[in-house]
Order: structure tokens, then sequence, then C-alpha cells
């Protein structure tokens, strides 16, 4: 049988992926914040599952207005880097695992998760940055992810988004699947987004150390109390754009119910806009 | 009964909920337009002529030509849409971000290279109103 190693949360912050396309990942700016993804990435080449979950977010780029789905999850064999407007980021083509992807989408559906399939999709830096922050740039001579990826974006653009609590059940319902899949592969769920940030309006720049530290306290050790928080305290109190981290919670979701080893955690401000936040999670 | 809307009560922030998407439909589509090279070049080349292909609102029109990001998103934008026209311009989410915010350039970096904008004061409409 399958089943769920790990969980990995990170931001995915754009200029982010502009900066390790552009060797600037030693500068001043960025280094301190390059320096706490140094872990994870010896931990990813020691760990490396055979299929990675990737929850995060579409940014106005596969889905414009024409159609918005709260959940929807990318079933085709590989999808492609996105052109956001500055041309697609020079990073790897992504592969999936439809085997997988089709059978989590089955089993979900049947536990009441409206999901949409999508078989035919490119994916922008909500997906491929969080790869980027773990797996550094890949090598020439080797140009690839270490491993397949299910891409699972997640309405955080039109409000309203769906709450924490059905984010975190959604999780558990992710789990369920994984663990009645019938072929003994490692999988990793990776939660991206947030934390504090927003990028609109006069109130632009707004970050909440406090908050986004007591989010990562509570996501370790309290998740199921920490899905009863309301849209508007992280509205109000991470950000308009903070709302992102609703999707940390479906990784959470799909950990086992018994408490996870920490094995690294990270926060640092900012990276353009926003406060980074980093946890990698093991099932014991 | 209407619906409610806590989030209406913070301060200098938009929520681009239901409402706000049915305005702004036709301004963010056409902002997706940008994201093929072609369109671009056809937007620089004659912004009002390009706008006229569609069916904006005239104040739609004229918060895109004056890049007046804020006055777009009252309008039923949404940043992340609007970061097309940012990018056609060669302009950074952090000089878009800015740009809203009062600040120049530089002490809107500033304030993010120093730990941003800080939570106290900026929970509630009424904390700005003292102002």
């Amino acid at each position: 049988m399958a089943r769920i190693t790990a969980s990995v949360y990170s931001s995915h912050v754009p200029a982010i992926g502009v900066a390790v396309d552009q060797g600037k990942t030693g500068e001043p700016y960025w280094q301190k914040m390059f320096a706490g993804f140094e872990f994870s990435k010896q931990w990813l080449k020691e760990n490396t599952p055979d299929v990675i979950f990737l929850v995060y977010n579409d940014h106005a780029t596969a889905f414009s207005l024409e159609i918005i789905p709260t959940f929807a999850i990318g079933c085709a064999a590989e999808f492609k880097p996105a052109d956001e407007g500055w041309g697609p980021r020079p990073v790897p083509v992504v592969q999936g695992h439809p085997e997988l992807a089709a059978h989590i989408a089955q089993s979900v559906i049947m536990d009441d998760f409206d999901l949409t399939i999508v078989n035919k999709m490119d994916v922008d830096h909500g997906l491929t940055v969080p790869l980027s922050l773990m797996c550094g740039q890949p090598s020439v001579d080797n140009f690839a992810w270490p491993c397949p990826v299910i891409p699972f974006a997640v309405n955080v653009v039109q409000y309203p988004v769906p709450s924490g609590r059905r984010c975190f059940n959604l999780g558990r319902a992710i789990r369920k699947a994984v663990e009645s899949y019938d072929a003994p592969l490692k999988v990793q769920i990776w939660g991206t987004g947030g934390m504090s940030h927003q990028l609109q309006g006069p109130r632009a720049g707004l970050i909440n150390r406090t908050w986004d530290n007591a989010f990562l306290d509570r996501l370790v050790a309290d998740p199921a109390g920490l899905a009863q928080v309301p849209h508007i305290d992280y509205v109000r109190e991470a950000g308009s754009e903070g709302i992102e981290l609703v999707m940390w919670l479906i990784a959470r979701g799909a950990m086992s119910d018994a408490p996870p080893k920490v094995v690294h955690r990270f926060y640092h401000v900012p990276a353009s806009n926003t406060a980074v936040g980093h946890l990698i999670l093991e099932n014991q | 009964m209407a619906l409610e809307k806590p989030y209406q009560d913070v301060p200098g922030t938009t929520i681009f909920d239901a409402e706000q998407s049915r305005k702004g439909y036709h301004l963010n589509q056409f902002c997706v337009s940008l994201m093929k090279p072609e369109n671009r070049a056809r937007f620089k080349a004659n912004e009002r002529a390009y706008l006229d292909e569609w069916p904006m609102s005239e104040e739609q029109k004229l918060a895109v030509m004056a890049r007046d990001l804020n006055r777009c998103i009252a309008l039923g934008g949404n940043i992340y849409f609007l970061a097309r026209i940012g990018a056609t311009d060669g302009k950074s989410f952090q000089q878009m971000a800015g740009s809203m915010t009062g600040l120049s350039e530089e002490a809107y970096r500033d304030m993010m290279v120093s730990g941003g904008r800080p939570i106290e004061g900026n929970r509630y409409t009424h904390e700005w109103e003292k102002k």
C-alpha cells in the first residue's frame, strides 16, 4: 500500500523564482532566505519520495475568470511551466502521476469533495517555486525534478475560498485515498503559499510575525483547532493574500493523527512583499 | 437578507469576492489577454484602441491608462490579473504593490526590508479614520 511519509510547507513568492533563475541566490538580499532551505535540499535528497502531491494555487494563469474551480487535481502525464507574462521559467517540465492522481480523484470525490479533474494545464510559480526551493536548480545533464508531481490547485483568488476546516478534512480524505492505493509508494504532500502578505491597496506590505509564528506552532501541535480559524482572521491579521495559508491545512490533514516529528522550521522576512515560512514534518 | 461581509471592516483592503469579480470580469479578462506577446505589442502600440476592443466601462479604461491600480481594484480588478499590466510595463510585483500605498518605491522597499507594515493600528477601518 502507498503511504504519506512527510509533509513540507513553504511560501511560493514569484521573486524567489526570479532569484533562482537569474543566479541571484547569493546576493545579500536573498542569502539568508535561501540559507533556510539548505537543510531542506539535503533532506529531500536523502528522503526522495516516489510522488509529491503538491497543493498550490494558480495565479490567474491556467484559470482565468472563465472557470474558477475550488479544488482542481492535475491528472495529466506532464505539466509545462507557464508563461506568466515574463516568459516561462527555465525549469523542467513537471512529470505527473496519472494513475495515482486518478485513484485519488475517484476516492476523494466518493468522500463528498467535488474535485475538478484537469487533464491539460500549465503550472505557474505557485507550483514551480516550492520545487526550486526544495531541489535547487536541476543540473543541465539531468534536467528533471527528482520525482513525479501531482499538482493540486486550490482557489484562493476569488472569495469565498474554501474554509480551513474544509481544507483540513480534504487532507484527511487524501490520506485515506493514498493509503488505499495498491502499490508501495512513498508519497509526500506539500502545502504552499503564505505566510502573511498583502499585495493590494493602501495596506499593501502588511507582515505579522507574531501571527505567523503562532500559526506554525498550532499547525504542528493543534491542527484541528487551527482549522476552525475563520477567513476574516487570516485577512485581518495576515493580509488579504495571507489567506493562502488555508492550503497548508490540506497537507497537515493528510498527516497521521499521531504527533509528527518536526524536522525543520524556518521563518524569514521579507521575500519581496511576503513573510517566508517553512516546515518539514515527518510521520513517525 | 444580505450576506455578511466582515472583511469590509479591514482598512485599505478590497476583497475580491463574487460581486467584485462580476464588476471586473472584462477588465480582468483584458489583463489575461496580455499574457500573449502579440497582444502586449498591440496594447503598447495603441492602448486606447486595444482597450476599446473590450466591453469595459470608460472608468475602467481610464484607470488602466493612468496605471491607477487602487482605482482598478475598486472597479473590480484583482491584483493577480492586474499584474499582467505590470509585466507588460516591466514592473515587479513589489513596484506594483508599492504604487498603491502612497510610498515611494524606495520607501516601500525599505519598509519591507525592516519587517513590513506592522499590524498594530492596521486591523480595523476605524483605526484609519482617526488618523
